[in-house]
């Protein structure tokens, strides 16, 4: 059910591409990023970390390197809180190890030292004893009996009787009989497919600092997505109360859901709380690699039964993910995610959270998604190809629709993926032409979306400007919708708002930047503060007027009687009434603080020309076009920004980007050389189509647009893939010598 | 083990330091000269968020080491706007939102205004390719490469 105070049409800012508020910050180099604040006495700290995949830790000795001149502190996991349970334990116990290395990379030891150079020299002094144990980074070997146990007892009561100590979690749903379905089909196709870890990629390393006195408050300043979840973690594992760190977001260089996390800040300020003196924390690059971020990597099976028609008649799917060494990949998401663009009678899915030794998976845009998008959309594009039919009419044959009951569950409300799917067809990308050796790919994308705690404050000023303040760092221009949805209410120019993301102090918990929220929820949480506000500004003028409250409505940045029967009174400007706020009842705020649960979902499609050089192996992406519902664009500017940013992640998950792991465990690609994202000279142009379909749970219909964007690329470009060079790829990535690999098995028979 | 004195002109200003020898001038520029403008996205050359011109060309600042900036002349994203007046290609970036986070964005415009001075008539190849030690994640560059070609044109129309 749409909100009753939903506005869909006449907007006057909403819509158009300002600049944002931050820019000049941006392109002069003054904005103050992660690594880019210091503090008078400030020291530097290098984490020791674990060389091997599994160890056992016998013994740490810090002498050598305590008496290193300039070193202040060192700590080890006997510095932080005890007796912590569940996800705070996982997270400590990946924050720093306590008896056990679980990967290479894991941090066994932290060093404060009065330079940067002092620390990394006395990190060297470190001397741990390792005892080596067995490991197993893939997933499928994490799965079977002889696999070393990562950790016993980490599996929850939703995993079935039999399974490894490995797999600690498992999903299970769908609706039908998916054995009656596959008998309906005329075709059924039943495929293996792979996908490795890739990481989120953000340019900016994870970095902070941290000040904590022997009182038990502390500051932290931190590149991060969320800061209150910072401020309740960082506040468990060191023992503090929450309300004494103070966390402030400084802004963030890029995080896909890599900066969800926490891992280094508890370390600044055990290192801080040790010394007595704030503690600076950077991490170098191959740490980001080696102990932040992957996502999952991936085993699935997917099998698809289809009439000659292209009706879809039953669709099954099994899904393993490795998370690393620790329970929380995603498998239910991905499980969820992989038929949700489909309407079908028959359908079951199954997710295994497996544990390896590897780091800790994390989010990274719309987790789970994409590899299950890439899976079924390979065998969707397969079961076209063997029938003869077009792989768009198939899928606008079987599209989920609003009352569609979902894959996963719940009936979908109005939804765009029809939409999409219709422009997708009509656009001139579909029937251009292709050259010798290219390949035409489409895929469809699918992403719940999410709304999450949020608290908003907007102060006006007595110069009739008004200050926002938000809680959701702004990863890629948010304040700039946000300024604009703050300014349609009121009525005044978008440069009179000045957007703040305020400190943990500030404003109530506000749940991280991620699941695609930041529009919705906290753009939902703007407009409301502002009607809150709109609401004191017409309370002022009807005491100024001596008529009832409910006899002042507001329009175009003033108060004026909502009828002839109101009285005749000239519209008093918002200015106006603020310059007299102190006479007239105090400050004007407005507030919202609220959980919003009416995200709505969010479907893409994409079409993707490829040319594989069969000398090399080399795909190259030649044409791109990104269609995704929007519901609403705010600022479309950065909507297309968004569009364009999920779709190169996706072309270097399906193309280059893989974490490589040696026999030994070790992690072989730990730089930007060796684990390649896009660069320039690989990428077209990316053209956006924006389509609109209001989402009824946001008073303009926004749905989030950032996660889903990244959901289509891998099968859309397998796709192309097969069309060009007339082989399936069913392992990520399309690399030239897995590409040279199936071209010579196609050769040889 | 001994600092090494350096004397070097950065944005046209004649600055001293004193450095370790394995201090790069990324280092010198960011902790002892306080221009945190130039970013760290990697330390071994890769991500270009560190870019610099060293006497005109343009470097990655983690591959240099703050000795041998002795007598050259260094130029940063500090020192692209003139006064007040951005240079248009920071103007283009913000009107174009040719940046998302924001991170590279720095690098970019160095390494960009590099070229442009070079080349002022750059096709998109060229741009790609020259933009290749320069990652982005955030954006797919789509919006970079147009803000560099249509600035290239508006300053070759102003000249």
């Amino acid at each position: 059910m749409a909100l009753d105070n939903m506005k869909t049409t006449g907007f006057t800012q909403v819509g158009t591409t300002p600049n944002r508020p931050d820019g000049l910050d941006k392109v002069t180099g003054r904005a103050r990023f992660g690594a880019d604040v210091t503090a008078p006495g400030m020291l530097h700290a290098v984490i020791v970390r674990s060389p091997h995949a599994h160890a056992r830790i016998k013994r740490i000795d810090t002498s050598k390197a305590e008496a290193l001149a300039g070193v202040k502190g060192i700590v080890t996991r006997a510095d932080f809180a005890t007796g912590l349970t569940g996800e705070n334990w996982n997270i400590l116990e990946n924050v720093m190890a306590s008896d056990t290395a679980l990967y290479d990379g894991h941090a066994v030891a932290a060093v404060a030292a009065t330079s940067a150079l002092t620390a990394r020299d006395a990190a060297k002094l470190v001397e741990v004893e390792y005892e080596i144990l067995p490991h197993v980074t893939d997933v499928d070997k994490a799965m079977a009996p002889d696999a070393p146990v990562i950790r016993a007892g980490a599996a929850d009561g939703s995993v079935p009787e039999g399974q490894h100590p490995n797999v600690v979690r498992y999903h299970e749903s769908g609706h039908g009989d998916v054995q009656a379905g596959f008998d309906e089909a005329d075709l059924v196709i039943e495929d293996h497919f792979t996908t490795e870890a890739t990481h989120q990629g953000y340019i900016e390393p994870h970095a902070c600092l941290g000040i904590l006195g022997g009182d038990g408050k502390g500051e932290l300043w931190c590149c991060t997505q969320g800061h209150w979840n910072v401020q309740k973690i960082c506040a468990a594992l060191l023992g503090l109360e929450t309300a004494n760190l103070r966390v402030t977001a400084s802004e963030i260089g890029g995080g896909f859901g890599g900066k969800t996390a926490v891992f280094i800040e508890p370390v600044a300020l055990a290192l801080a709380r040790k010394t007595n003196k704030p503690v600076k924390l950077v991490m170098p690059r191959a740490d980001v690699f080696k102990a932040t971020g992957p996502t999952a990597s991936t085993s699935m099976d997917i099998k698809i039964g289809m009439k000659k028609d292209g009706t879809i008649t039953a669709a099954q799917g099994v899904f393993r993910l490795q998370g690393g060494a620790f329970p929380g990949a995603p498998a239910d998401m991905t499980a969820m995610c992989a038929f949700a663009p489909y309407a079908l009678s028959n359908v079951h899915q199954v997710g295994y959270d497996v544990m390896s030794n590897r780091p800790k998976q994390a989010a990274y845009r719309a987790p789970g998604s994409p590899m299950a998008a890439f899976a079924v959309e390979s065998v969707i594009d397969e079961l076209c190809g063997q029938l003869g039919l077009d792989p768009i009419e198939v899928r606008l044959k079987n599209a989920s629709k609003e009352g569609t009951k979902a894959s996963y569950g719940p009936t979908f409300q109005r939804i765009g993926l029809v939409e999409t799917l219709e422009a997708a067809k009509a656009h001139p990308h579909y029937s251009a032409p292709l050259k010798p050796g290219q390949g035409r790919g489409i895929s469809c994308g699918f992403w719940f979306n999410h709304g999450g705690e949020t608290a908003v404050s907007l102060a006006l000023s007595e110069d009739g400007t008004a200050q926002l303040a938000v809680g959701t760092p702004d990863i890629g221009g948010s304040r700039a919708s946000m300024a604009l949805m703050a300014a349609e209410e009121l009525g005044i120019p978008y440069e009179n708002i000045r957007v703040t993301i305020a400190d943990t102090a500030t404003l109530g918990y506000n749940e991280v930047s991620h699941g695609s929220r930041v529009t919705y929820a906290s753009g939902l949480a703007t407009i409301e503060a502002a009607r809150d506000a709109v609401k004191k500004l017409c309370g002022r003028a009807a005491a100024k007027w001596g008529i009832p409250e409910d006899a002042v409505k507001w329009e175009n940045g003033c108060a004026v009687p909502s009828g002839p029967n109101a009285g005749d009174f000239d519209p008093l400007p918002m200015a106006e009434i603020t310059a007299n706020m102190g006479a007239t009842g105090g400050p004007i705020v407005g507030h919202f603080e609220a959980t919003p649960e009416g995200a709505g979902v969010s479907f893409a499609t994409h079409i993707v020309d490829a040319e594989v050089d069969p000398e090399t192996g080399k795909t190259s992406v030649v044409r791109y076009t990104v269609v995704q519902d929007a519901g609403k664009a705010i600022h479309p500017t950065y909507v297309e920004g968004q569009f364009q940013g999920g779709a190169a992640q996706g072309i270097g998950w399906a193309l280059n980007e893989e974490y490589i792991y040696g026999d030994d465990g070790r992690l072989q690609n730990a730089l930007f050389l060796d684990y390649r994202i896009p660069v320039a000279s690989d990428l077209p142009m990316i053209d956006t189509v924006i389509i609109e379909v209001p989402n009824p749970g946001h008073p303009y219909g926004v749905r989030g647009v950032g996660e889903t964007s990244i959901c289509p690329p891998l099968a859309a470009i397998a796709n192309a893939v097969s069309a060009a060079a007339a082989v399936r790829l069913r392992q990520l990535p399309m690399s030239p010598p897995r590409i040279l690999e199936a071209l010579e098995q196609k050769r040889d028979g | 083990m001994s600092k090494i004195h350096v004397t070097t002109t950065v944005n046209g200003d004649e600055v001293e330091f004193l450095c370790d020898p394995r201090e790069t001038v990324l280092d010198v520029l960011r902790d002892r000269l306080g221009m945190t403008g130039s970013k760290e996205g990697c330390g071994t050359g890769d991500c270009g968020a560190c870019s610099i011109t060293l006497d005109g060309r343009l470097v990655c600042s983690c591959l240099v080491l703050g000795a041998e900036a002795e007598g050259r002349e260094i130029e940063t994203v500090e020192g692209i706007a003139t006064g007040e007046d951005l240079h248009p290609l920071q103007q283009k970036f913000i009107e174009y939102a040719a940046l998302q986070c924001g991170i590279c964005t720095p690098g970019i415009l160095v390494a960009t205004k590099a070229l442009l001075e070079k080349n002022p008539d750059p096709t998109e190849t060229e741009v790609r390719y020259w933009l290749a030690g320069n990652l982005c994640r955030c954006t797919g560059y789509d919006k970079i490469i147009r803000a560099v070609m249509d600035t290239a044109a508006d300053m070759r129309e102003a000249s």
